[in-house]
């Protein structure tokens, strides 16, 4: 005989899924799961060496990086560990003093345009209308230089002087950064939470700075990222071109050109700069790639990221 | 010869039947995340007769689409196939090397997806994806042009060059899954395994499309298994059904019998679950969430959520039972006496207020820049009810709400609040007007900040509107988080910690908390399964009737309005075609559109008190197919 | 290399009665690639007009002859107002008389008009080696999905594409010039009024920086869009029906990766046009790039001004056919509903 069971309230707390890692101080979050995967440990530590050598260089330097100690691409030897370069002057010497002004430089550069580029992408995208025609026209005639050549312009115009390298590098960024901070900027517009923002009354700059702004942050981390490797680029590239330092001040861009036609007497004069570079500009770009791939993770679409289980495989149904 | 279906492991056969060979059968069938991880899947048998449809319904997380490409011997990403046999005619694919399956997909057995429009390759013409269809199985056709003209009348698609020469994105939505058909049935397979194939297609369009199906089904005699959440639909097209519940299939059985007397508490929970357009009743939703893979512990796997779980049902797994022709796992079914889901009606206490309404709309004209989309729109709430605004996707019907709430400010005409009229903008209307209007949006996944905790989420209108101090303001968010059944402990909690249940919950808190007069609901249970659905319904009707709020509830579906609204106003291509009370417009509708809505909607039919079996969309039939008079309730 | 992306225009909305979109959008942008080619020409001209003093005293100096300074004002038509100082100089680029050089006399026109050629030959047989090369690379290693192939090719694409160009350049001299092995020649100096074409191999060094500097970048693009292409919906559906795996790669999935690696096959031209600057000047190439260096070492204005517009000219020129060519291999696109 069927007994009837009085029903009884069932419990309703399902577990939650696990927590990703979207927590308050985004950027640290995304930096630390950054340096933990193996391309950002390695960019990381590139970028670090690099660094090392050419800040702490100057403090190091066994001669004077001008004076003119032996023959012109001397070999290797005891006494200079890297021979010399196209005057005779210590390499070693030269090679540890001709990194930190390059970094100051690019690291300025970067600021500049990241800085100017956010502002003016955030203020198109948000205020919409004329503003935002203005804004992006500037935009699109200033990316119609190429970007060595916008520098090389203001260069012949106004001479090769140091800040202006910085002005003309950090400009010519501003516009990439605009644009897609503009596209990030009116991508989170659209989402619904900004709209319940709106009609709670916010007022426009408020919702920009609490709603708009903390979700901008993993691709403004990219493009600095990206910046940081071409502002390098291309101020070396413009120092080997001749415009950097005036002589006889070290640079590794201008050393590697200077002393390109002793390439067979001592090449070491060319690749050690080169080398230096190089890692420098590797272990930028890797690591801004280690932060593209985490911050992929984390801002993926809330209905996808909801439906992966903590198993690590898309089970959607 | 005659195939006779041997006795099945668990004494798992099916419903009954003359002896008739079985299209399809499927045995033991097992899924996991790769080699050896958690299942997915496990144990489902069932089959398939020719000429016949079993739904496979279940929500999100079951696993049913993972079995539905699992009978072409496929798996998605990440997922492999472990064991069981999937027997066509006889043969099984699963044991078929690479290439014996691959000249079996679409020859002997083919699949009609979920989403026509990504299923269809973007650049290349209709004509060359129908004739591949027939092209890559040699000796399909005799007369391959022939052959895509036949299988495109079927499909309701004109048989014209033209036609063959579009592109897909120069279809519309139904004519892209009619495509769909045609490829599926060109080469006239043993088997067709549909997808929720008329998701996002409007209703009448899905009607003509479940009944080109049926129809062709039956002409070639072709086995179907039709994959859902839309128990309303599988109602009227399948013949069995099968429950599937946390990757196991826990009912199974006739489909008449099966929606009049569930026997599993699940199917219980989801049929009463499911709303009705013809009576306004108490929806019951199953609390809780369905457990993914790998956290299915042992026992049942409902267990938790289950209201007659007892003991045993944790630590036993359910072998299947066989109960008056039906297949249940549960270890209490002989116990648990079957009721009928017949469900109490909504008490509609409230007699029709005759005071003014607290939001009237007058000659509401909206357009997207230069586009017109709303066209002399008029509609009242009445003070402490709820108005639904039904319509088809393009209606307007989201439009409407925006404007309403400020949201879009590019309409003419007016609307008053409370009196007073109101701005276009959200920008230029006060803040005490915000305050009494709120918005509750129709996607839980993106309308709660990722970055905040529901803590902050939910205290941001009192820190916005009013001027109270932190404490009070703590436990006011409290006291509404508890009002929507969720604990205190969710203070501190992420958005991407809950389920979309639960973080519609937190919305609804959201929008309760600055004490509002009146909520826009926009489309809010769409996203959610239809347990789920029935939980936040009866949710904001308890909290409608508490709180006397008035409500404004949009949706396109029909048989929700009936649960929840007290007026009903219609709105097609923009413009209102019939108002009035619920029941009026849902049972005695005026307009011929509104008519033929009734028409097409699919209805589930779970009560005694009317013809056996199951509407259909263009008749009444009985559960073997046949057609019929009205017969009493065996 | 830095590659900044060219502006990106909505897709054109289809409205009834309308020409055919690529004829919309070429119309378009050719409207307004002449605005911002005429709005660099502006820029450019002011620019030089802002030199403290005026073009005059920046050439000859300060502290130079008054009368000689007065000479050259007169041949630069800096006693001219200002705006019809822009009009000669914008009209005589249409016609050609452009000026002179201020190094050395020559009219500017005869100085440019070869190394065009030789910069444009340099561009294009780069482009084209790269592309392909970017191509194949991308799609081999999309089909070898997380083999060794991919992880390899994955890792080596990262690094170079960090490099800037004048390192590769500086690397393949070292290794196939002077120090390692010396199979090829260090400089492309053509002999003067020759083409490229008649001295091949002075053009394969060059080349080879340029494109082993741009193809990590087709490369990249063509691998993530043909990923994307063979784990869509409609290649599953292709392969649901019963569709040989050799016909899906072909077929179904190559078209849909063309069109955004076309994109990034543009964008790469559009940094050639600035990254022949350093490899001319590397290799001693006899192009504009290397003109540009050399003029703006001597401040030789219309030569810079010349060259500028030239290269922004192309910039333009670029981005629109890269976008119509895109915009050609997106049947969703190209023809309205």
């Amino acid at each position: 005989m069927a007994v009837n069971i009085p029903a009884t309230p069932a419990v309703s707390r399902a577990t939650p899924p696990a927590a990703s890692g979207i927590r308050r101080h985004q950027w640290a979050s995304m930096l630390w799961a950054a340096v933990r995967t193996q391309r950002g440990a390695i960019g990381l530590a590139l970028t670090c060496v690099v660094g090392l050598v050419a800040v702490v260089g100057p403090l190091l330097i066994p001669h004077s990086p001008d004076a003119l100690v032996t023959t012109e691409f001397a070999r290797p030897s005891g006494s200079f560990p890297l021979g010399s370069d196209f005057l005779g002057r210590d390499l070693l010497s030269r090679v540890l003093d001709g990194g930190w002004l390059l970094l100051v430089m690019a690291i300025a550069a970067t600021v500049i345009g990241v800085a100017g580029g956010a502002m003016a992408g955030m203020s198109a995208a948000y205020l919409r209308g004329h503003t935002d025609g203005i804004i992006m026209r500037t935009v699109d005639v200033i990316l119609s230089f190429p970007q060595l050549v916008f520098a090389l312009l203001l260069l012949a115009l106004l001479g090769p002087k140091l800040w202006l390298i910085v002005l003309a590098v950090g400009i010519s960024h501003a516009p990439q950064v605009a644009r897609v901070v503009r596209s990030a900027t009116l991508d989170i517009s659209e989402r619904d939470y900004v709209k319940v923002a709106e009609l709670q009354g916010m007022r426009p700059a408020r919702i920009m700075a609490k709603e708009v702004l903390p979700n901008l942050i993993a691709p403004l981390m990219v493009e600095a990222g990206l910046r940081l490797t071409y502002s390098i680029v291309i101020i070396a590239g413009l120092a080997f071109l001749g415009f950097g330092q005036p002589p006889p001040a070290a640079n590794w861009g201008t050393m590697i050109n200077e002393n390109r036609i002793g390439l067979s007497l001592n090449p070491w004069a060319v690749i050690i700069p080169a080398v230096l570079i190089a890692l420098l500009t590797i272990g930028t770009n890797t690591f801004t790639d280690a932060i593209a791939r985490v911050a992929i993770g984390v801002e993926r679409r809330p209905e996808e990221a909801a439906l992966i289980s903590d198993l690590g495989t898309g089970v959607a149904e | 010869m005659r195939y006779e279906p041997a006795p099945l492991p668990g004494g798992l056969a099916g419903p009954p039947r003359p002896s008739a060979e079985a299209r399809l059968e499927v045995r033991d069938l097992e899924i996991r995340l790769g080699e050896s991880g958690p299942d997915v899947v496990s144990e489902i048998c069932f089959s398939v007769q020719a000429g016949e449809v079993l739904g496979l319904v279940g929500e999100s997380g079951s696993g049913k689409s993972t079995v539905a490409l699992a009978l072409l011997g496929h798996a998605r990403r990440g997922l492999k196939i472990c064991g069981g046999q999937v027997r066509l005619d006889g043969v099984d694919l699963l044991a078929l090397s690479p290439g014996d399956l691959r000249s079996a997909r679409g020859a002997k057995v083919s699949y009609v997806p979920q989403d026509p429009s990504s299923a269809l390759n973007p650049t290349l013409r209709v004509g060359t994806q129908l004739r591949e269809a027939l092209r890559v199985h040699a000796g399909a056709a005799d007369d391959i042009e022939a052959r895509v003209r036949e299988v495109m009348s079927e499909a309701y698609l004109e048989p014209t060059p033209e036609m063959l020469r579009r592109y897909p994105h120069q279809l519309s939505g139904g004519q892209q899954q009619r495509v769909s058909i045609a490829m599926a049935f060109a080469c006239r397979p043993s088997l067709i395994v549909l997808d929720e194939p008329t998701t996002g297609l409007d209703v009448s369009t899905q009607r003509h499309v479940l009944e080109t199906v049926r129809s062709l089904c039956q002409s070639y005699g072709v086995a179907a298994v039709y994959v859902s959440h839309d128990l309303a639909v599988v109602s009227g097209l399948a013949a069995s059904v099968a429950v599937m519940y946390a990757g196991r299939i826990i009912e199974i059985g006739p489909t008449a019998r099966l929606f009049c007397e569930p026997l599993h508490p699940y199917s219980r929970g989801l049929i009463s679950a499911v709303p009705s357009p013809e009576r306004a009743e108490v929806l019951t939703g199953i609390d809780g969430q369905q457990p993914r893979p790998g956290r299915r512990g042992a026992g049942c796997s409902f267990a938790s959520r289950c209201s007659f779980a007892a003991a045993d049902c944790r630590s036993h797994t359910p072998e299947p039972v066989v109960i008056n022709g039906r297949t249940v796992r549960c270890l209490r079914a002989w116990e648990i006496r079957p009721e009928s889901a017949a469900r109490p009606a909504v008490a509609d206490g409230r007699a029709a207020r005759l005071a003014a309404p607290i939001m009237s709309v007058r000659d509401v004209c909206a357009s997207y820049g230069q586009t017109p989309v709303l066209f002399d729109v008029a509609l009242d709430v009445p003070p402490e009810s709820c108005v639904a605004v039904v319509g088809e996707s393009g209606s307007g019907k989201t439009t409407l709400a925006r404007c309403i709430a400020g949201l879009h400010s590019n309409w003419t005409g007016e609307i008053t609040f409370r009196g007073a009229p109101l701005a276009s903008g959200s920008r230029r209307r006060s803040k005490d007007v915000l305050q009494r209007v709120q918005y509750i949006f129709q996607n839980p996944y993106t309308s709660l900040n990722p970055r905040k905790t529901i803590g902050q989420t939910v205290a941001q209108p009192l820190e916005q509107f009013l001027d109270i101090s932190f404490k009070e303001r703590s436990s006011r968010v409290v006291q509404v988080l508890e009002d929507v059944s969720l604990g205190g402990d969710f203070l501190s909690r992420y958005p991407d910690q809950l389920s979309g249940g639960e973080r519609q919950r937190v919305a609804i808190a959201r929008a309760l908390v600055a004490e509002p007069d009146l909520l826009i609901c926009d489309e809010v249970t769409s996203s959610l399964d239809v347990s789920v659905q029935a939980i936040i319904v009866e949710l904001l009707r308890r909290i409608q009737r508490e709180r006397q709020l008035a409500m404004i509830f949009i949706t396109h579906n029909l048989a929700l309005v009936r649960s929840i609204a007290q007026a009903a106003v219609v709105l097609r291509d923009g413009a209102v075609v019939e108002s009035g009370p619920v029941g009026q417009v849902l049972e005695r509708p005026a307009d011929a559109y509104t008519i033929r809505l009734m028409e097409d909607v699919p209805k589930l039919r779970t009560g005694p008190g009317g013809p056996a079996g199951w509407d259909t969309l263009a008749g009444r039939h009985r559960a073997d197919g046949s057609p019929a008079q009205p017969d009493i309730v065996g | 290399m830095t590659v900044t992306t060219a502006p990106v225009q909505p897709a054109p909305t289809a409205s009834r009665g309308d020409a055919h979109p690529i004829a919309r959008l070429v119309r378009r942008r050719t409207a307004f690639g002449v605005l911002t080619l005429f709005l660099v020409s502006v820029i450019v001209f002011v620019a030089t007009e802002i030199l403290p003093g005026n073009a005059a005293y920046a050439v000859l100096g300060r502290n130079s002859n008054p009368a000689r300074l007065h000479a050259l004002e007169i041949q630069l038509h800096l006693n001219r107002p200002a705006v019809d100082q822009y009009w000669t100089w914008l009209s005589g680029l249409f016609t050609g008389s452009l000026g002179h050089s201020l190094s050395n006399g020559e009219s500017v026109w005869s100085l440019i008009a070869p190394r065009l050629v030789d910069s444009a030959v340099l561009v294009l047989v780069t482009g084209l080696i790269g592309s392909v090369i970017g191509v194949a690379l991308g799609a081999a290693a999309a089909l070898r999905k997380d083999g060794w192939f991919d992880h390899v090719s994955s890792v080596i694409a990262l690094a170079v594409t960090s490099l800037p160009d004048f390192v590769v350049a500086i690397g393949l001299i070292i290794l196939l010039s002077t120090v390692v092995w010396q199979v090829l020649p260090a400089v492309s100096l053509l002999p003067p009024g020759t083409y490229p074409w008649n001295s091949p191999e002075l053009l394969i060094l060059p080349v080879a920086t340029l494109v082993i500097v741009i193809v990590p970048y087709i490369m990249r693009m063509m691998r993530a869009a043909m990923i994307e292409s063979l784990e869509s919906d409609y290649v599953e559906m292709a392969r649901l029906k019963g569709v040989p795996e050799w016909r899906i790669v072909l077929v179904h999935a190559l078209p849909n990766a063309i069109a955004p690696t076309i994109q990034v096959i543009g964008l790469n031209f559009l940094y050639l046009a600035g990254g022949i600057v350093i490899v001319e000047y590397v290799f001693n190439f006899p192009g504009i790039g290397q003109e540009l260096v050399y003029a703006v070492n001597g401040r030789d204005i219309p030569v810079i001004q010349f060259v500028v517009v030239v290269l922004a000219a192309f910039y333009v020129f670029a981005n629109i056919l890269a976008d119509v060519v895109a915009l050609a291999a997106t049947p969703r696109r190209r023809i309205p509903r």
